[in-house]
C-alpha cells in the first residue's frame, strides 16, 4: 500500500498544477475566438484599427499562451509520474482522447500560433484570417478532447474490466466520444473560457475610456467584447453542467453535496439558496430553501426525484457488498478457477468492483471486511458537503453578475453612450478576476465533488497515485509551488505592462504615448521591445 | 484485400504497428523539435550580442511550438498504446522526469518573454534558460535510452502496481551518461546545421565550425557506446511468452539475461545494421555538407543519423520496450505492454487519417516561414520579432 501521505500530496500537487494550468488555458480559448472575430472584422472592413486590436490583444494572447503551453506539459506527463497505477488502470480508455488531443489538436494550435504572430508580411489578408481561426479552433479542438477524458471520469462509460490484465480496457470508442457528461462539459467550459476572453478585453478597454485614451480603439475592442461576451455568458448559465447531473454514480452524489441535500425529498426537490452545511449531524443550518426549484433545475421535469445523501449513502453500501462479491470471483480468477460463472460475475458491466475497492483503505483482504468497515466505506462516498455547496454558490453568483454587467455594456453600447457610464466602466474594470474565481470554483466542485473517486465507481483515489517516496514527491511539489509562483510573477508583471501601454506597444506611431510629444521622449527612453 | 486488412488489423501486427508508430513519433521529435534543443543549447555560445542571440531564437521562434507537441504528442501515444510503459517508466524516472519537466517550461516563457523588455540581465538570464530548455532534455532523453538498454530495477505485484527500486543517481551510471553525451552531441550536430542552414555571416561560421565538433564527438560516442553495449552490456531474451496476441499481461512471461542478446538482433535479422549505419553515415554526410556550404542536404543527412540512433535502439530492444533488471518477469514488452486490441485499432484509424493532415499543415507553415534571419530584419521589426 502506499502512504496516506504520498496519496494526499500528490492530490495537492494535481490540484495546485491543475488549477495553474486553468488560469491560462480559458483565456486562451476565448481570446483565440475574439482575435478571430476581429481579425474577420478587419479583413471585411479593411479598416487598419482593426489588424491593430488583433495584433495588441494578440500579443497580451501571447504572453497567455506562453504559460498556458508551459503548465499543459506537466499535465500530461503528471499522470504518469504521479498517478502511475490510474494509468495502467485506465490507460487503455483514458490515453487515447489525451493522444488524440496532441495529434487533432493540439498540433493545429501550435502549428499555427507561430504564423499568427510571424506570419503577418508572409501571408495574403485571407490566408492570414485562416491560420488564426485554426489557432481558435486547434485550441477550442484540445478542450473537447480534455474533456471526453475528464468527463469519462465522472461517468466512465464504454468500458469493461479485464481479470486477465487487472485493468480497465475500452468497449466502445463511440461511447467514450459521445458520453453525454464529456459533450455538457465541454460546452460549459469553452463557454466559460469565452465568457474570460470576453471580460478580459471588456475591463482593459474600460480602462482606456475611463483614461481617455486610445478612444476609437478601446470603443471597438469594448463592443465586439460585449456582444461576444453576453452570448458566451448566456451560454455559460443555461448550459451549465447541471444538466449532466443526473446520469453516472458521482455525478448524482456530487449534485446532493452541492445542494446539502441530506434527505431524498418528494419531486420536485426544494432548492437550498443558502445555509451551513454540517457533515457531522448531516443538516443544513438555517437553511434558506426555494421550493420545487432543484427538481427543475436538475431533472428538467416535475417527477424525477433527485436522491438525498442519506440514501446515496445506503445504496453506496449495497454497490459495496455486490463489489464484494466480484471481489471474492476475482481472487478465485487469479487463483486459476476459470469457469464461466465466475467469470460471468467479472464480466457484468455492473460489477461493482470499484466499490470493494473503497475498502482496501480498511482491510486489504477486502472480502473479509467487516459491517463497521463497510459503513465507513459508504460513508466515504460522500465528499465534504460545506465547500462544494460554497464553491458552487459563488461560482453561480459570480456568473449572474457577469451576465449583468454584460447585459448593460451591450445596451449601453447599442445606445452608442458607454463611454459616459464611468460607473459601468469601473465595475467591468473591477469584474476582470471573476471569470478566472468562477473557473477555478468550477473545478473544484467539478474534481472535489469527485472525491473518493479518480475515476466514478470505478477506482478510488487512494489506489491510484505511484509508489513515491515521501521526499520524491516533496521535491517535486515544492519545486513546482517555486517555480510556478515565480512564473506567475513575471508574467503578471508583463501582463500588467503591456496591458497599461496598451496599442502604443505595437509601434505603429498611431497611438496615445506615441503622438503625444512628451509621451514620445518617455517611450524612447523605457519603451519595452517586443 | 479482405485477409490483409485481416493482417493488418490483428493484435500482433497492431502491436508492432504501434512500436513503428511510437518510433515514428520519437524521430519526428527528434528532427523537428530536435533542432529547437540544439539551438537552445548554442544559444549562448553562438550568438554574442544581443542582436546575434535574437537572430539565433527568431530562426527557431516561430516554429519551435509545433514541433514540440512531437515530444506532447509521444507522451499522450505511450500513454494510449503502451499504459504500462507510461506508467511504470513516468514515475519511476521521477525526478529524471521532473526536472526534464522544468527545464521545458523554461522555453515557452523564454522565447516569448525574453525581448519583451530592454534589461540586459533580464535577457540574459533566460537566454542561459533557453540554454537549459534545450541541452538538460537532450542529455536526459539520450540517459533514459541507455538505461531502458541496460535494464530498469522494476517489478509488478500481483495487481499490477508498479515498484520502482533504483534511485535518481543510479540512471546517471556510465554508459547512461554515454547515452546523453550521444543524445546530446547528435541533438547539438542537428541544431548546428539547422542554423547553418538559416543564418548568415558570423554566425553561419561559428555554426559551421559547430557542426564539425559536433559530428566528430557524436561518432566518437555513438560508436564507443556500440562497441560497450556489445562487450560490456548483458541483454534480455525472451525465454517463453503467452504469445503474440494474448492479453497484455507482463507476468506472464520467462525472461532471462544474455550477454549477447541485443548484439544477436544484428545476427538474426543483418538488415537492421542499416540503423547504426544511418547513423554514422549520416552524421558524416552531415559534416561534409556542411563543409561544403550545403547546410540544406546536411539537414536531411543529420536527419538520417537521429533517425538511424533512434532505430538502433529499437532494434537492438526489440521486443523489449522497458526491461526489469531486478525481476526480469517484470520487463515489458510488445507483446504484453500494450493496450487492448480495441484501442490499438481506435489510434491506428485516427493516426492513420490525421498524421498526414498534421505532416502537409507543418510543411506548408515551414514553407512559408522560410529564408535567413539577419541582425538587419530584427533591427527593421524590432517590436514583432522574439
Amino acid at each position: 500500500m502506499i502512504s496516506d501521505t504520498v496519496v494526499e500530496l500528490s492530490r495537492l500537487q494535481f490540484a495546485l498544477t491543475a488549477l495553474y494550468h486553468f488560469l491560462f488555458v480559458p483565456l486562451t480559448l476565448g481570446l483565440s475566438f475574439l482575435l478571430a472575430i476581429m481579425e474577420s472584422v478587419y479583413v471585411m472592413t479593411g479598416k487598419p484599427v482593426y489588424r491593430d486590436m488583433v495584433r495588441f490583444w494578440g500579443k497580451l494572447f501571447g504572453i497567455n499562451f506562453a504559460l498556458g503551453v508551459a503548465t499543459g506539459i506537466t499535465m500530461e506527463f503528471q499522470f504518469g509520474t504521479n498517478w502511475a497505477y490510474y494509468s495502467h488502470y485506465v490507460g487503455d480508455i483514458f490515453g487515447t482522447p489525451l493522444a488524440i488531443e496532441g495529434l487533432m489538436a493540439f498540433f493545429l494550435e501550435s502549428t499555427f500560433i507561430g504564423l499568427f504572430f510571424f506570419g503577418w508580411e508572409r501571408l495574403s489578408k485571407l490566408q492570414h484570417l485562416i491560420v488564426t481561426w485554426l489557432v481558435a479552433l486547434g485550441s477550442n479542438l484540445s478542450a473537447l478532447w480534455i474533456l471526453i477524458a475528464n468527463g469519462w471520469m465522472q461517468n466512465p462509460v464504454g468500458t469493461v474490466f479485464n481479470p486477465d490484465t487487472m485493468r480497465m480496457e475500452m468497449t466502445s470508442f463511440s461511447e467514450l466520444l459521445f458520453n453525454p457528461v464529456a459533450q455538457v462539459k465541454f460546452v460549459h467550459t469553452v463557454s466559460a473560457g469565452y465568457v474570460t476572453g470576453a471580460i478580459f478585453v471588456l475591463a482593459i478597454s474600460a480602462w482606456y475610456l475611463l483614461k481617455r485614451r486610445d478612444l476609437g480603439f478601446a470603443r471597438r475592442s469594448f463592443a465586439i467584447a460585449a456582444a461576444f461576451g453576453l452570448a458566451s455568458t448566456l451560454s455559460v448559465i443555461t448550459l451549465g453542467d447541471e444538466s449532466g447531473y443526473e446520469l453516472g454514480d458521482v455525478q448524482q452524489v456530487k449534485l446532493a453535496a452541492i445542494e446539502a441535500m441530506w434527505e431524498t425529498e418528494p419531486a420536485p426537490a426544494s432548492f437550498t439558496l443558502f445555509g451551513f452545511p454540517n457533515d457531522d449531524t448531516m443538516t443544513t443550518d438555517y437553511a434558506v430553501q426555494v421550493p420545487f426549484l432543484l427538481g427543475l433545475i436538475a431533472t428538467r421535469s416535475l417527477d424525477k426525484q433527485v436522491l438525498g445523501i442519506k440514501d446515496l449513502i445506503e445504496h453506496n453500501e449495497g454497490r459495496i457488498r455486490k463489489g464484494m462479491d466480484t471481489y471474492a470471483a476475482l481472487e478465485r480468477w487469479r487463483a486459476g478457477q476459470r469457469d464461466d460463472a465466475t467469470k460471468a460475475i467479472l464480466l457484468q458491466p455492473q460489477n461493482d468492483l470499484g466499490y470493494a475497492l473503497l475498502l482496501k483503505k480498511y482491510t486489504p483482504q477486502v472480502t473479509d471486511a467487516s459491517p463497521a468497515q463497510i459503513q465507513q466505506a459508504a460513508r466515504d462516498t460522500i465528499p465534504k458537503v460545506a465547500p462544494l455547496f460554497w464553491s458552487f454558490r459563488l461560482m453561480v453568483a459570480f456568473g449572474l453578475w457577469m451576465l449583468l454587467l454584460f447585459v448593460l455594456s451591450f445596451y449601453y453600447c447599442a445606445r452608442r453612450t458607454v463611454e459616459n457610464q464611468r460607473w459601468l466602466l469601473w465595475a467591468a474594470v473591477l469584474s476582470l478576476p471573476l471569470p478566472w474565481l468562477s473557473a477555478e470554483l468550477g473545478w473544484v466542485v467539478a474534481e472535489y465533488g469527485r472525491q473518493p473517486w479518480t475515476v466514478s465507481g470505478t477506482l478510488p483515489t487512494h489506489l491510484s497515485a505511484s509508489t513515491l517516496s515521501i521526499g520524491q514527491i516533496s521535491f517535486s511539489l515544492s519545486g513546482f509551488v517555486l517555480f510556478y509562483s515565480a512564473l506567475l510573477v513575471v508574467e503578471m508583471f508583463l501582463m500588467i505592462k503591456y496591458a497599461r501601454l496598451g496599442p502604443s506597444s505595437l509601434g505603429t506611431g498611431r497611438y496615445h504615448f506615441e503622438t503625444r510629444d512628451a509621451g514620445q521622449a518617455s517611450l524612447a527612453a523605457a519603451s519595452p521591445h517586443v | 484485400m479482405a485477409e490483409f486488412a485481416a493482417f493488418l488489423l490483428s493484435y500482433e501486427t497492431l502491436r508492432v504497428i504501434w512500436w513503428l508508430f511510437i518510433g515514428i513519433l520519437l524521430i519526428g521529435f527528434a528532427i523537428t523539435d530536435g533542432f529547437d534543443l540544439g539551438v537552445g543549447a548554442l544559444l549562448p555560445f553562438l550568438g554574442r550580442t544581443d542582436e546575434e542571440r535574437r537572430v539565433i531564437i527568431n530562426v527557431i521562434g516561430p516554429t519551435w511550438e509545433g514541433n514540440q507537441v512531437w515530444f506532447v504528442l509521444g507522451g499522450g501515444a505511450v500513454f494510449a498504446a503502451w499504459p504500462a510503459v507510461y506508467a511504470t517508466a513516468f514515475s519511476g524516472f521521477f525526478i529524471a522526469l521532473i526536472l526534464t519537466l522544468f527545464a521545458l517550461i523554461l522555453r515557452p516563457v523564454g522565447f516569448d518573454y525574453r525581448s519583451k523588455l530592454h534589461d540586459p540581465r533580464w535577457r540574459n538570464f533566460w537566454d542561459w534558460g533557453l540554454f537549459v530548455g534545450g541541452s538538460v532534455p537532450a542529455l536526459v532523453f539520450g540517459v533514459a535510452f541507455g538505461n531502458l538498454l541496460l535494464g530498469v530495477p522494476f517489478h509488478f505485484d500481483a495487481d499490477m502496481r508498479s515498484y520502482y527500486t533504483g534511485s535518481f543517481f543510479g540512471l546517471l551510471n556510465p554508459f547512461g551518461l554515454l547515452a546523453g553525451i550521444v543524445s546530446l552531441s547528435m541533438l547539438v550536430m542537428h541544431g548546428a546545421i539547422y542554423l547553418q542552414l538559416r543564418t548568415e555571416g558570423d554566425i553561419q561560421q561559428r555554426a559551421q565550425q559547430m557542426v564539425a565538433l559536433a559530428t566528430k564527438v557524436f561518432m566518437g560516442a555513438f560508436a564507443l557506446a556500440g562497441v560497450w553495449l556489445l562487450l560490456g552490456v548483458s541483454g534480455y531474451r525472451l525465454e517463453s511468452f503467452p504469445g503474440v496476441d494474448a492479453p497484455s499481461n507482463p507476468l506472464a512471461k520467462t525472461v532471462v539475461r544474455d550477454g549477447w542478446a541485443w548484439a544477436m538482433q544484428y545476427v538474426h535479422h543483418p538488415w537492421m545494421l542499416l540503423a547504426p549505419i544511418m547513423g554514422f553515415g549520416g552524421a558524416a554526410l552531415a559534416w561534409r555538407c556542411s563543409q561544403q556550404q550545403r547546410p540544406g542536404r546536411g539537414f536531411i543527412a543529420s536527419s538520417l543519423a537521429l533517425a538511424g540512433v533512434i532505430l538502433t535502439a529499437g532494434f537492438s530492444l526489440f521486443p523489449f520496450i522497458m526491461p526489469s533488471s531486478s525481476d526480469l518477469n517484470s520487463s515489458l514488452t510488445v507483446w504484453d505492454a500494450t493496450s487492448s486490441h480495441l484501442t490499438l485499432k481506435w489510434m491506428f484509424g485516427v493516426t492513420v487519417v490525421f498524421l498526414p493532415i498534421v505532416l502537409a499543415y507543418t510543411s506548408w507553415v515551414f514553407s512559408k516561414l522560410r529564408g535567413t534571419i539577419t541582425v538587419a530584419q530584427i533591427r527593421a521589426a524590432d517590436k514583432a520579432m522574439y
